[in-house]
């Protein structure tokens, strides 16, 4: 049974993948090209932007300028793809394997000659494949989108920023689909929830020197637009921690969903 | 080598219990039903069995293999109808089987063709749109179309009419006479009674008898209700007196009055019953399977004994 779940699990999510994927897509492209039109006005405004002091701070619109295209887009795109895309993540992690018990197709699954570990293998697969479709579509279409309005993104950066955000849907998608195997219905809320609070710590974090350690807590600290584009580089630190949450979250799942006792009616 | 055996099979959900000290032998190539009321623990013994969930306590084989260790070989023999089918959304019938045949690694069109043939199955309709009678076909053709060892259905029939009962269990003789072991779950007893070889009847999570059909079936009572036009209290003890006086007054239990009728469960011959009857004036007779739950306390007193 080479990929038969993973192959199932694509097809399953394949109606969302499209929704999620044309919905942030969507927003990214309309994003870039009202660019040109407000890049005339910004040379005014962003010194303003830069200048409301913590609510700039929080957004990191102190650090890049408005004026140009990568400072635009890395606060603007930024918060699109990394809160669309963490909420896309947390859904999908979040549901994975808790969406069985949901709906009752756990007994059919599971009276199959398939050990959990594949279960849990093939469906964590399928959460990082359709993260990845995500992130892939969107990026070609942020890439055309900026080519179409001759803008002369920094490649390096406009990489290294889409990287950031993949890392951090990954480690969103992990952390859900550990807490997937503890669940035995939907969890959307919890998904969510999870997801808008990392958001928001990092905002937090960005306000206050003393709130700085919660930027070792929340992805969306080394997916910081407006920092990658300042330092041209993610924080090898945060990314770390990152990796022990995405390990912790994984290895959380594979424990637990085998010893898990499923299908209670 | 026995189908299934459980040794002491003990299943508690914290601090409830599930099923206790369970000790079920089912022979390769029998019909066993496994009879119950709801809650009884069917469900919990099967699932155990099937490693969807685990045992606290206890040990059991299927084919020889540990439920717990060998679980994805004993699935690999073994087809499962659950008793409340779901299938995923969206999907047509056709790839619901083609999917289930697949996590099997095994190509079963062929069957799996003749059985939608004999089912009459419309195999390009959407599984959410089907009625209950068409789930459990779907989920039947999943069962067996493997052509497994041993087929463990739970209440296979329950809402589903008498025409599509008997379809059910005639395609179960079928495999079973091509050598499957069948299991089964239920909580009508009639109809254990007509297909099984063997069957086990299950209470509060522990096994009160098990034997064949046969057996059980002549230490099953029947419930007798009688009428009588006079009604008097004295035809009524006249009722009491004639059961009193016949051999069998020890095969009557649970008498119960309530007007001019009486009703009581009879375990014994029934010629002697038609003996002591003819004698009674009476207006109306009525000889039903007593209800499960009678049954039951019929094998609990037993066992407390």
């Amino acid at each position: 049974m080479r990929g038969i779940l993973f192959l199932h699990e694509l097809r399953q999510g394949k109606g969302n993948l499209l929704i999620w994927t044309a919905t942030i897509g969507f927003l990214l492209a309309v994003c870039i090209f009202l660019y040109p039109e407000i890049e005339g006005q910004m040379g005014q405004v962003s010194g303003m932007f830069a200048d409301m002091g913590s609510f700039s701070a929080a957004f990191g619109m102190d650090k890049v300028d408005f004026g140009q295209f990568m400072g635009y887009f890395a606060v603007e795109c930024g918060n699109i793809l990394g809160l669309g895309g963490g909420f896309f993540a947390a859904l999908l992690g979040i549901s994975s394997l808790a969406k069985e018990e949901g709906a009752q197709t756990a007994e059919f699954l599971l009276s199959h000659p398939v050990s959990r570990r594949q279960v849990v293998l093939q469906k964590l697969l399928a959460v990082l494949a359709e993260i990845l479709v995500m992130n892939g579509v969107v990026m070609a279409l942020s890439f055309l989108s900026a080519l179409a309005i001759g803008a002369e993104p920094d490649w390096h950066t406009f990489g290294l920023l889409f990287l950031a955000y993949l890392l951090l849907q990954m480690e969103i998608g992990a952390i859900c689909f550990g807490i997937s195997a503890f669940l035995s219905r939907g969890g959307m809320g919890i998904g969510l929830g999870i997801a808008a609070l990392l958001y928001f710590l990092n905002l937090i974090a960005n306000l206050t020197e003393k709130a700085e350690f919660l930027k070792y807590i929340t992805p969306y600290s080394y997916a910081d637009g407006a920092e990658i584009v300042a330092a041209d580089s993610l924080e090898p630190a945060y990314l770390t921690v990152g990796l022990c949450f995405v390990l912790a979250g994984i290895g959380a799942a594979f424990y637990w969903y085998e010893r898990k006792d499923v299908g209670l009616g | 080598m026995d189908g299934i055996r459980t040794e002491n099979l003990t299943k508690y959900y914290g601090k409830t219990m599930g099923i206790e000290n369970m000790n079920l032998t089912v022979e390769e190539g029998d019909f066993f039903g496994f009879i119950g009321p709801n809650g009884a623990g069917k469900s919990t013994t099967i699932r155990t069995l099937l490693g969807l969930i685990r045992p606290t306590g206890g040990a059991g084989k299927i084919f020889g293999r540990d439920i717990v260790s060998q679980n994805k070989e004993i699935l690999s023999l073994v087809g499962y109808m659950p008793s409340e089918i779901h299938f995923y959304g969206g999907m047509k019938v056709k790839d619901v089987i083609r999917l289930s045949a697949s996590l099997r690694g095994k190509d079963c069109s062929r069957e799996a063709e003749r059985l939608c043939d004999r089912l009459r199955l419309n195999v390009d309709k959407r599984v959410d749109q089907l009625s209950l009678g068409n789930r459990k076909k779907v989920a039947i053709v999943c069962t067996l179309q493997h052509e497994p060892q041993l087929c463990i259905l739970d209440e296979p029939t329950s809402g589903l009419d008498p025409l599509m009962q008997r379809e059910f269990f005639s395609i179960l003789e079928e495999y079973n006479r091509a050598g499957t072991t069948i299991f089964f779950s239920s909580h009508v007893l009639s109809e254990v009674e007509r297909y099984c070889k063997h069957g086990a009847v299950i209470r509060n999570g522990k096994i009160l008898v098990q034997d064949s059909i046969s057996r059980l079936r002549e230490t099953s009572a029947k419930r007798v209700t009688l009428r009588s036009e006079a009604v008097s209290q004295g035809t009524n003890s006249a009722m009491e007196r004639a059961l009193e006086d016949s051999d069998c007054s020890g095969c009557v239990k649970d008498v119960q009055e309530n007007g001019d009728t009486v009703s009581f469960l009879y375990s014994g011959e029934i010629p002697e019953l038609l003996g002591m009857l003819a004698s009674l004036p009476l207006t109306d007779l009525t000889i039903t399977e007593p209800d499960l739950e009678e049954i039951f306390l019929h094998y609990y007193e037993e066992a407390k004994e």
